[in-house]
């Protein structure tokens, strides 16, 4: 299988066209553009190795995520980065890929936190391996981390050594009414705390506040916050993290807003706010000038998620880094067979 | 044994030593730029005093318009500059070029800003590691990693090697704890990586600049990221009569879906050194201590540790003790932080290797090490990051008997290679350098170093940035002959081999 993929990068290497990772598809609405021939990971599948105490587990890409998920949930583990499910047949080498963490990502840490080694297929289909299935590991550079949430524009990521974590003894969701600044206040105030917040989401004047570990510490933080027990919240935070909520189904663009958690209310229009104030979702007809100048201003970055006029890009770098970026692109993939023009109009 | 041939195609210089001294003076104050002997002999070598080299002057920027004029000038001169942060890293990365400029970062020692309310500061990189900690200590905020040497270690050097700390199996490496960077290329250009947001657009440079071992860029300005100090830590001090068991015990406080503050190893040589410096209150008797701690509130810690204590009972624990307040937990705590002085202490030097291995082979490697250990007649205690598998085993030698260092040097080589054997890495936290160039060729084969070689060509491509460290060149790898067998195949097949 794997001198199957390496023949298709090779070949469109020799033609100079180029390919484009898939695996269930269910991002296929994300980037600017979607060239090449589809190379469909998903005959690679698999679970490698898994030792639950080294908290470490190996998977091919073209895994389906509900799999990897089950074969950690039967030894009480779980990816702590909360990969979102966007669709039925989300692979975990499409999360790793993507890059995207859900709730639990402001508490826990990001995919490219837990990726801690993959094998890949560079752009002449050579078969390599970085980092491996260690915790610590500074052998030689991080490509790892950096190939996760490149969006398959640097290589075909063909299996993942990922870090796992013990699935919590204790859940708790609190809801409060509050409005946004009250909201962005608490979130910032309660972050500082020794708190054992696991997620936050504030839409429409309720903040939901998880709360995830020990029995005693989440009993305790539910003690200390107050608010309500509401009875939905396992749905509420699935439909958080696997964007199935009503906000995200807008026929309006969605726009997703990395800043400093503490920024203000952007008023840009209908939002949502995860990961204690420092992730805003914006669903509304915002001009790319206004999205990018108020990202810009809280220290952060704007990227056109899902919808809107993608052809002027879906991100903005500033000139040295743009410049950078495609040096780097040059240097890992000249002919562009990889994931030409996913991530940026110029690479 | 010699110095490290560098075996690194530096371009030569286009002027002189004293061109180049007058063209950084040009951007610099005098006092910002060493160039007579005396001057220059205290920044021969970093923490591994092993390697020794005079570079042709040192530059000490003040800011980071200094620095750029310092990368500017010897990109337009090709000659190599060599970052140093404190001085402390132990892999070399920080030895001087001898003929090249070495960049400290030390005189660049402000902390910037801090927000108590987003919970980061940005500070500059000469700035001490436990002084961000001591400096927003009464927000009730810190910053995770701990190396050892966090009292020396600064964080600029910290971005340089990734460092850990006893700490980063439940808080993180540097690589988490970071969220921005001004960084500047070898061309003088400041590049800002990463956001005051948790990610950033594009390619996740961050991830690649961090542990570069000052191999891309040179970083003048850092945003960490700061969390709320736990209420209480509490360390659960054990014994136990083997290492394996000792082993066990990790395994199966991990498996009970337990994740310590810290969880560290100590066998029977490293704690008989440590007793006789600190006292810390180590039973001297046992073949292994572990010493596992729990962070947060009270009620949490309480439960965590008898969930603890619990495991390692069954685990064949011959001795539990739980450190009754902070005094006693920080004794605890002191002689697994003095180990290395401690060994230090015993014989004239020692080198500390770095291996890190999946952990339920720990006691194959500990083996490993054992025999090793009477093959070349040196002595090798071991202290042990064991919630994450890092290994540093301690090995002792005297350099003034001849032949000695060299034993030592091919001791640690056959270390490192048990451990990528083990499925594990030559380095987990102190990074490749100089000291673990070779081994590089071990873990990697040549096509992965060509990729490594690639990202270098993006960021330095007349590779001016520290030369001869952390990525060892293809020919190199050739010539020392290391023959790695990668997923069937001869490595470098397209050499001649004699």
């Amino acid at each position: 299988m794997i001198e199957q993929f390496a023949e298709t990068i090779r070949q469109a290497a020799t033609e100079g066209g180029s390919v484009r990772m898939r695996g269930g598809g269910t991002k296929d609405f994300y980037g600017v553009a979607l060239e090449g021939t589809v190379l469909d990971t998903r005959g690679y599948a698999g679970v490698v190795d898994y030792e639950p105490s080294e908290l470490v587990i190996t998977v091919r890409a073209g895994t389906p995520l509900t799999e990897v998920e089950r074969v950690l949930a039967e030894r009480g583990q779980m990816l702590a980065f909360d990969p979102p499910h966007l669709g039925p047949d989300s692979t975990i080498g499409g999360a790793v890929a993507s890059g995207f963490s859900g709730p639990r990502r402001a508490a826990a840490g990001s995919a490219r936190d837990f990726v801690l080694g993959v094998r890949v297929l560079d752009s002449s289909g050579r078969d390599l391996s970085f980092g491996g299935q260690v915790m610590k590991n500074v052998a030689g550079y991080d490509l790892s981390r950096f190939v996760t949430g490149s969006f398959g524009t640097l290589a075909l990521i063909t299996e993942a050594s990922v870090k796992v974590l013990p699935r919590p003894v204790a859940d708790a969701t609190l809801r409060f009414e509050m409005d946004e600044s009250a909201a962005i206040a608490a979130l910032n105030h309660w972050a500082g705390q020794p708190l054992p917040l696991s997620g936050t989401c504030f839409h429409e004047g309720t903040l939901w506040v998880r709360l995830s570990g020990a029995r005693a510490a989440v009993e305790a933080a539910v003690a200390k916050l107050g608010g309500e027990l509401p009875a939905d919240a396992e749905a509420f935070w699935s439909s958080i993290r696997n964007q199935t909520h009503p906000f995200f189904a807008a026929a309006t663009p969605l726009w997703r807003m990395s800043i400093r958690s503490s920024a203000p209310p952007l008023g840009l229009g209908a939002q949502l706010i995860e990961w204690n104030g420092s992730l805003r979702w914006i669903a509304a007809d915002v001009e790319h000038d206004a999205a990018h100048a108020a990202a810009h201003a809280w220290g952060g970055h704007a990227t056109l998620f899902r919808g809107g006029a993608k052809a002027a890009g879906i991100m903005r770098l500033a000139a040295p880094v743009l410049a950078l970026h495609k040096r780097i692109k040059r240097s890992l993939d000249p002919n562009s067979v990889f994931g030409r023009h996913r991530m940026h109009p110029e690479f | 044994m010699g110095k490290p041939e560098l075996l690194d195609p530096t371009p030569d210089a286009l002027v002189d030593r004293d061109e180049l001294i007058r063209r950084l003076l040009a951007g610099l104050p005098r006092h910002c730029v060493l160039h007579a002997p005396e001057e220059l002999k205290p920044y021969e070598c970093d923490g591994l005093s092993a390697y020794r080299e005079i570079p042709y002057a040192v530059a000490l920027p003040e800011n980071e318009a200094q620095v750029r004029h310092v990368l500017r000038t010897c990109n337009e001169c090709r000659v190599p500059v060599v970052a140093r942060g404190a001085g402390t890293g132990l892999s070399g990365g920080a030895l001087p070029h001898p003929r090249g400029v070495t960049l400290g970062l030390s005189k660049m020692k402000s902390i910037l800003a801090v927000d108590p309310v987003a919970r980061t500061a940005v500070v500059q990189p000469g700035v001490r590691n436990l002084a961000i900690s001591e400096a927003v200590a009464a927000l009730g905020l810190y910053y995770a990693p701990d190396p050892s040497s966090q009292i020396a270690c600064s964080i600029g050097g910290n971005i340089a090697e990734n460092s850990g700390g006893v700490h980063c199996l439940k808080y993180g490496l540097t690589v988490h704890n970071v969220l921005k960077l001004r960084f500047v290329t070898i061309a003088g250009e400041v590049l800002e990586l990463g956001g005051e947001g948790l990610d950033s657009a594009g390619f996740d440079l961050m991830a690649l600049a961090i542990g570069s071992e000052g191999l891309l860029g040179i970083v003048t300005e850092i945003t960490v990221k700061l969390l709320p100090k736990p209420q209480l830590a509490r360390v659960v001090l054990a014994a136990f009569d083997s290492l394996e068991k000792a082993g066990e015990a990790v395994a199966n406080i991990i498996a009970a879906g337990i994740i310590p503050a810290g969880l560290e190893m100590m066998d029977k040589l490293a704690t008989g050194a440590v007793e006789q410096f600190v006292h810390a209150g180590y039973p001297l008797d046992a073949e292994a201590i572990l010493l596992c701690e729990s962070d947060g509130t009270p009620e949490e810690v309480a439960e965590e540790i008898e969930h603890m204590s619990a495991v390692m009972r069954a685990s064949g624990a011959t001795d539990l003790r739980l450190s009754r307040d902070e005094a006693e937990r920080l004794r605890f705590w002191s002689g697994r932080k003095a180990a290395f002085p401690a060994v230090g202490r015993l014989m004239p030097d020692y080198f500390c290797m770095d291996g890190t291995i999946p952990k339920r082979q720990l006691g194959r490697v500990l083996r490993g090490i054992e025999a090793l250990s009477l093959e070349f007649g040196l002595q090798c205690p071991n202290v042990f990051h064991a919630g994450d598998g890092n290994l540093h085993p301690l090995i002792m030698f005297d350099a003034n008997i001849p032949g000695q260092q060299d034993t030592a040097t091919r001791f640690g080589a056959k270390i490192l290679e048990l451990c990528v054997e083990a499925g594990g890495t030559i380095t987990g936290e102190h990074g490749v350098g100089v000291e673990k160039i070779d081994q590089m060729c071990v873990q990697f084969g040549s096509d992965e170093l060509e990729l490594f070689h690639a990202v270098k060509a993006a960021f330095d491509p007349l590779r001016l940035l520290n030369p001869g460290k952390a990525v060892p060149t293809l020919q190199r790898c050739a010539e020392m002959g290391a023959m790695h067998v990668h997923r069937g195949q001869e490595k470098f097949p397209e050499l001649p081999r004699f």
